[in-house]
């Protein structure tokens, strides 16, 4: 993946951000029930959604890297995962200020969608310890794919199992057919999920960018001292101290 | 007999072979167990349990006896170098996953068969209900078993081996208990055990077997590479 588009990428972004936050304050009406509070609904629900959504991604990354051994697939499946992440954490911190503002507790047990949110969530940061605890590269990456993969597997079946064995108090918002939404907030939540959803693909355009262009400088580095070592008089230790200052002076 | 049930029969042997005289895992699972179990009847500071509490306490007692087994169960292929002598071996590599899941199953059998007794005499004042548990018991024992031996078989080729398996683990099982002491908790009531929603709880612990039992199957090849 280039960094090309990724400028109109994070305008766009930006610009269906706004748009959704401007639609959230400005436009969609208060809930009847628990008014300005629930506003927060539209940045919650979409980033566990985005959130969720970029796991499985992660599995499905990490299925075809074992298919093909390709390593981008690996590093695609790598940064999908970290990014669900933090997403995740945004969730679980938006979670506890609705909970709280709606039920009066920053943590309500019998809720089974926080509940497995956060199941999956520790689930998941268990993957860096995971996948740094193997040295050796190939089978680091080929680990991690398998890691993905059975905890992609994981993610469904633990929101059904949580889900049969608490009480449903959650507000099922899209359970009732014909639409418990109105409208005008189910616009509105779809511009936000949109945002959201732009704003993971600019940030995993970004980290993988960011992982390519390291990944070419120390390629280069490398090229540069052989060829240091191959012409000069210098010990192999000093190469590389000698040959960085001079790159930054040039 | 095929080659892969040779094969199979060869591992499993092995390792019961090496339980048998060496004795390192099962003895310090049964030890684990009923040590917890007093400190548990101090920690809650009840002589008798039933219900969800009585159930509670088996199935968290299980699991973490069931991680120190699932810490070992490949350390003799890495130790020993068994690991390099299965890559040689013409066989399908899945028999490896199977033998060792089996064996775990096998551990895990024997230390419900001494502890769960261990546990009726201890706290439980009605009996009757340990009958029914059993079908309880072999399915959570096929999840632990092919969950353990996978997650085994991932960290024991890592740096933080002992480390990662419980981190790995609790997670994932999480759907596994949630379901083992549903079902165990009306069993073991006081007043007898009832089969409320026995049926619906045993359907999802064998969907959650078949799940890991198919994605061990499919991703073990790939754990087995060098």
């Amino acid at each position: 993946m280039s960094g090309r588009g990724l400028k109109q990428l994070s305008i766009l972004t930006a610009l269906v951000l706004i748009a959704g936050f401007a639609l959230v304050f400005f436009w969609v009406p208060m809930d009847a029930d628990q008014g300005f509070k629930q506003k927060i609904f539209y940045l919650h629900v979409p980033l566990a959604i985005v959130a969720l959504c970029g796991f499985i991604a992660g599995g499905v990354e990490g299925f075809r890297h074992l298919r093909s051994g390709d390593r981008r697939h690996d590093a695609n499946s790598y940064v999908f995962i970290h990014l669900s992440v933090v997403f995740g954490v945004a969730t679980l911190i938006t979670g506890c200020l609705w909970a709280k503002a709606s039920w009066g507790h920053f943590w309500v047990w019998d809720e089974p969608t926080l509940v497995s949110f956060l199941i999956v969530f520790l689930l998941y940061c268990t993957y860096y310890p995971f996948r740094y605890a193997i040295e050796d590269r190939d089978r680091q990456a080929r680990y991690a794919s398998v890691f993905a993969i059975m905890a992609g597997a994981f993610v469904p079946l633990n929101f059904m199992a949580v889900r049969m064995a608490e009480s449903l108090i959650h507000p099922r918002v899209f359970a009732t057919s014909g639409g418990g939404l109105p409208g005008s907030m189910m616009f509105t939540f779809l511009v936000c999920l949109v945002g959201v959803a732009l704003l993971w693909v600019t940030l995993v355009k970004l980290e993988l960018l960011g992982k390519q262009t390291s990944g070419q400088v120390s390629k280069l580095r490398r090229a540069l001292e052989a060829q240091g070592f191959g012409g000069g008089e210098e010990t192999s230790g000093t190469v590389g101290r000698r040959i960085a200052p001079n790159l930054e002076a040039q | 007999m095929t080659p892969s049930r040779q094969a199979f029969m060869a591992v499993v042997g092995k390792d019961l072979r090496i339980e048998l005289r060496t004795m390192r895992s099962l003895p310090a699972m049964v030890l684990f167990a009923v040590t917890t179990f007093i400190i548990f009847r101090f920690g809650l500071d009840r002589t008798a349990l039933s219900g969800s509490l009585a159930s509670g306490v088996v199935w968290t007692t299980l699991l973490f006896a069931a991680v120190l087994g699932i810490n070992r169960i490949f350390l003799a292929e890495r130790e020993e170098g068994g690991f390099d002598a299965f890559r040689l071996a013409p066989v399908d590599r899945a028999v490896l996953f199977a033998a060792k899941a089996a064996v775990l199953f096998l551990y895990l059998a024997v230390l419900e068969l001494i502890v769960i007794p261990v546990f009726a005499v201890f706290f439980l004042q009605e009996w009757s209900g340990l009958l029914p548990l059993i079908v309880i018991l072999m399915a959570t024992n096929l999840g632990f078993a092919a969950l353990g031996t996978l997650i085994s078989s991932m960290a024991v080729n890592s740096r933080a081996r002992d480390l990662l398996v419980p981190l790995l683990l609790l997670p994932l099982v999480v759907p596994l208990m949630i379901a083992a002491t549903s079902a165990t908790a009306p069993l073991l009531d006081v007043g007898g055990p009832s089969y409320d929603k026995f049926g619906t709880w045993l359907l999802v612990l064998g969907l959650y077997d078949g799940i890991f039992c198919l994605v061990g199957y499919a991703v073990f090849d790939f754990l087995l590479e060098d």
